[in-house]
């Protein structure tokens, strides 16, 4: 009724290949990043911008970044949580030692260091495969995080390794009164240390993710993604038709890890405030090739509704237990509940739809489509 | 059909949820204490350990007394699972909830003390890390907003290298001994390193690291190579949950006795040796309180809060060293709680006032007797400068066959020479890193010289 494109007739080819070519799902994202960019920040509510958002926009990024490589060009790695190391140790030294540099430079920045680091502990994806190709980037994982542990200066010689992100504005130091930039200084604001307010913070994730999860489509969409797509379907085949897998498999692990650098450098910047090497340790890497698994291999959008599921569920599930819990069930057992509910909905999402969450949501498109009638 | 049912029922919670979401006015006075608890995952017996005794001991205040001086206590769980993320999604969710928000939060987790820092200084929320934590934040004119209480790492670790010289025959027998220092990968695990360094120097010994990777529970390279090629005089462990009691057993089987470990004091509870069995006999580990429950104090839980059906854990754990150190954590609150009340009133209080609280805060012999604690814990006294207030240490050595731990030391004093001037350097660092200027004089308020 709602959600139907009859009549919508293409009278060009741009027209027919652009991103949303029905006009209902193109209003639809739009109100979404409406919604998303004004009524948070309006609404005021640290708890669901800080933790809940801006978590899931960080971690929806790591996701995507993973997929790129995994769902698209096919190639299983466990390396994302080190990725995500480079990319927020970059950025902090970025921001702790040239603080001209505008934030947003940094991010970039940070993600091309992840990106060339990526594009190193991709060569081994020429030769091996598969899960033996997962176990050679585990290598990543320990390496990275061994090298940010034992070299001080990473973590500008703190005494635990905890990297905690300096106050930074929008445009750097050059923008500040004064500066070179200073006609930039009534909109330089504070976006990361514990004086940058919640909303700040929440704006420049929201626009780097956007940004990024656009740059993502378009990409998939146009001859790179083709050619990832082409490698993870039939390696030899692609070959023969003229793709050279060198390049396009080390350009997955380069944009990949860009993608896990720059959420690596958000989780410092906007979303904790610090960092030391824990935080990307190997469970964070399986967590965000789980993300993928259970929103949808190969999907943009299957990456935040993976992102989602396994970052928002668990304090879904504990904020349902200690409202209707107490007193009834004792709070081990309230615990106990949370993981076995969690647990049980993984597997009953992977049971129901293996695709993951996202062919659930076009299922259901479908299904609106037809609406009211069965077929 | 499954879909359609799928949709609705999440739209049915949705929908039952929203309720819930609103906070309901309350009518009676009510002080909210957030609990960052960890009730699964490898380091569960600590958390269900500490908060059950925290939460026995509120709620001993508000059955036995009706509150302290008529405001009730209040507290709501969330679990944390001692993951960072969910610590700060807690912290986040708790922090404002209640009539003046959190008053004070216990992070129960280094790892999520580092976390929590600046969001509760930005926050005005004082933040109890109860011999854990940030050992720098002791300089109170530089982490206003963060208390170390007792006994930080830095002092733990000067009383334990005093306990291994007394062993020794004399701190100068410490020349040329080996100690190899096996920690828990983590920022709590390695907190330790640059003091065992500076004392290594100071007294000539020999200091190797071993980090362990979480959760712990493979040490086989690390114990082979203490075992069979370091081979030190002593071992320092510095495990936390599954690593205890597997270090326990890794060093029995490759041969190196258990009476010459020392452990830290999360390494020193209950949980982490009896998985060990045998292997943990003659184990010695650190403690800012003892275990039992033969306290009067602990015997009014029982009688008034288990009593009534109320518990907060299982009656067997009660008095363990987990749920005595819970005890201490809501000893040093409630009355932190008291004094910040004797000043401006008995309301509920906020932050701000609970902060006030804490740097005032005094507990002496006397006032420990007369909660039924003597003996569970030191004296202890807060000020602006100082927010550790630099508790002694005990040893307690495990007996395996009676299950139960043996004091062998009485209370050691640390050593503050080496640590006070460690902790201003650090804090210092951290000061001009961050552009913090130390509290001083009238900026400290009028009680705070």
């Amino acid at each position: 009724m709602f959600y139907r494109e009859v009549g919508q007739y293409k009278s060009s080819y741009r027209a027919d290949q652009a991103i949303f070519p029905i006009t209902n799902d193109r209003i639809g994202v739009m109100l979404i990043l409406i919604v998303a960019f004004v009524v948070p920040p309006l609404s005021g509510n640290q708890y669901i911008m800080g933790p809940i958002l801006t978590q899931l926009l960080v971690f929806g990024l790591a996701a995507l970044g993973l997929n790129l490589l995994t769902g698209y060009a096919g190639q299983v790695s466990l390396g994302s949580g080190g990725f995500m190391a480079v990319g927020a140790f970059g950025c902090y030294n970025l921001v702790l030692r040239l603080p001209e540099i505008p934030i947003f430079i940094d991010f970039i920045l940070a993600g091309l260091m992840a990106a060339a680091v990526g594009i190193l502990f991709g060569i081994p994806s020429l030769r091996i495969k598969g899960f033996y190709l997962a176990v050679a980037t585990l290598a990543s994982q320990f390496f990275l995080l061994w090298i940010f542990d034992h070299v001080g200066w990473f973590t500008n010689y703190d005494p635990a390794g905890v990297a905690s992100a300096p106050t930074t504005t929008l445009f750097g130091s050059l923008a500040e009164e004064g500066g070179v930039l200073g006609f930039l200084a009534p909109i330089n604001v504070l976006v990361s240390g514990p004086n940058a307010t919640p909303e700040a913070k929440y704006i420049l994730t929201l626009s780097v993710v956007v940004v990024l999860a656009l740059l993502a489509k378009n990409l998939v969409r146009g001859m790179t993604g083709r050619a990832w797509m082409a490698i993870r379907d039939f390696d030899i085949a692609a070959e023969i038709i003229g793709i050279r897998p060198l390049r396009t498999k080390l350009l997955a692990f380069a944009i990949s890890s860009f993608y896990c650098g720059v959420a690596g450098a958000l989780y410092v910047f906007t979303y904790v405030g610090n960092a030391d090497t824990e935080a990307f340790d190997l469970i964070r890497s399986f967590t965000i090739l789980f993300m993928i698994i259970i929103g949808g291999l190969g999907s943009i959008m299957g990456s935040f509704l993976g992102a989602a599921f396994i970052v928002l569920l668990p304090p879904f599930l504990n904020i349902l237990a200690s409202h209707f819990g107490e007193g009834t069930l004792s709070g081990a057992t309230l615990a106990n509940l949370e993981l076995i509910i969690f647990g049980g909905s993984i597997v009953f999402i992977l049971a129901v739809e293996p695709q993951g969450i996202a062919r659930m949501w076009q299922i259901a498109k479908e299904k609106l489509r037809q609406w009211p009638f069965p077929y | 059909m499954k879909l359609r049912n799928l949709v609705l029922s999440l739209v049915a919670t949705t929908i039952a949820i929203v309720p819930f979401a609103v906070t309901q006015a309350q009518d009676t006075k009510e002080q909210f204490f957030p609990a960052l608890v960890y009730r699964t995952g490898p380091y569960a017996a600590g958390g269900s350990g500490f908060w059950g005794g925290m939460e026995d001991y509120m709620a001993l205040m508000n059955l036995r007394d009706g509150g302290v001086n008529g405001v009730m206590l209040k507290w709501e769980e969330c679990e944390t699972a001692y993951n960072s993320d969910r610590g700060v999604e807690c912290y986040e969710r708790l922090k404002n909830q209640g009539e003046r928000g959190a008053t004070v939060v216990h992070p129960l987790s280094t790892g999520i003390t580092y976390r929590l820092i600046e969001r509760a200084t930005t926050d005005k929320i004082p933040l109890i890390s109860m011999g854990y934590g940030r050992t720098d934040a002791s300089n109170g004119k530089i982490f206003p907003w963060v208390f170390p209480l007792i006994t930080n790492y830095w002092s733990q670790n000067t009383a334990k290298i005093k306990y291994i010289g007394m062993q020794e025959g004399g701190m100068e027998n410490l020349k040329g001994k080996k100690i190899a220092n096996l920690h828990h990968d983590s920022s709590y695990g390695k907190e330790t390193r640059p003091v065992l360094e500076k004392q290594a120097e100071m007294y000539g010994f020999e200091i190797r690291h071993y980090p362990v990777a979480h959760p712990g529970l493979d040490q086989k390279a690390a114990w082979l190579d203490i075992s069979r090629r370091y081979k030190p005089d002593w071992v320092i462990l510095r495990g936390w949950g599954v690593m205890n009691p597997t270090a326990l057993k890794e060093a029995a089987r490759t041969g190196f006795s258990a009476d010459r470990i020392v452990g830290v004091w999360w390494s020193g509870a209950e949980e982490d040796v009896i998985p060990a069995g045998k292997a943990a006999d003659g184990y010695v580990a650190a403690g800012f309180h003892p275990s039992g429950s033969d306290f009067p104090l602990i015997q009014e839980i029982l009688d008034i809060v288990h009593g009534a059906g109320k518990g907060n854990i299982s009656p067997q754990r009660v008095g363990t060293i987990y749920y005595n150190r819970g005890i201490v954590a809501g000893i040093v609150t409630v009355e932190a709680m008291r004094t910040a009340q004797a000043k401006f009133g008995n309301i509920v209080l906020s932050g701000e006032e609970m902060r006030w609280g804490l740097e005032n805060l005094s507990i002496s012999a006397e006032r420990i007797a007369e909660l039924g604690a003597d003996g569970l814990m030191a004296p202890l006294s807060i000020s602006c400068a100082d927010h550790e207030g630099g508790g002694p240490v005990k040893f307690s050595r495990w007996d395996a066959a009676s299950k139960q731990w043996v004091e062998v030391t009485d209370w050691i004093p640390t050593d503050k020479s080496i640590v006070n001037s460690m902790i201003m350097d650090s804090s210092m660092a951290y000061a001009s890193e961050k552009g913090i200027d130390p509290r001083s004089g009238m900026s400290m308020g009028s009680d705070c010289g």
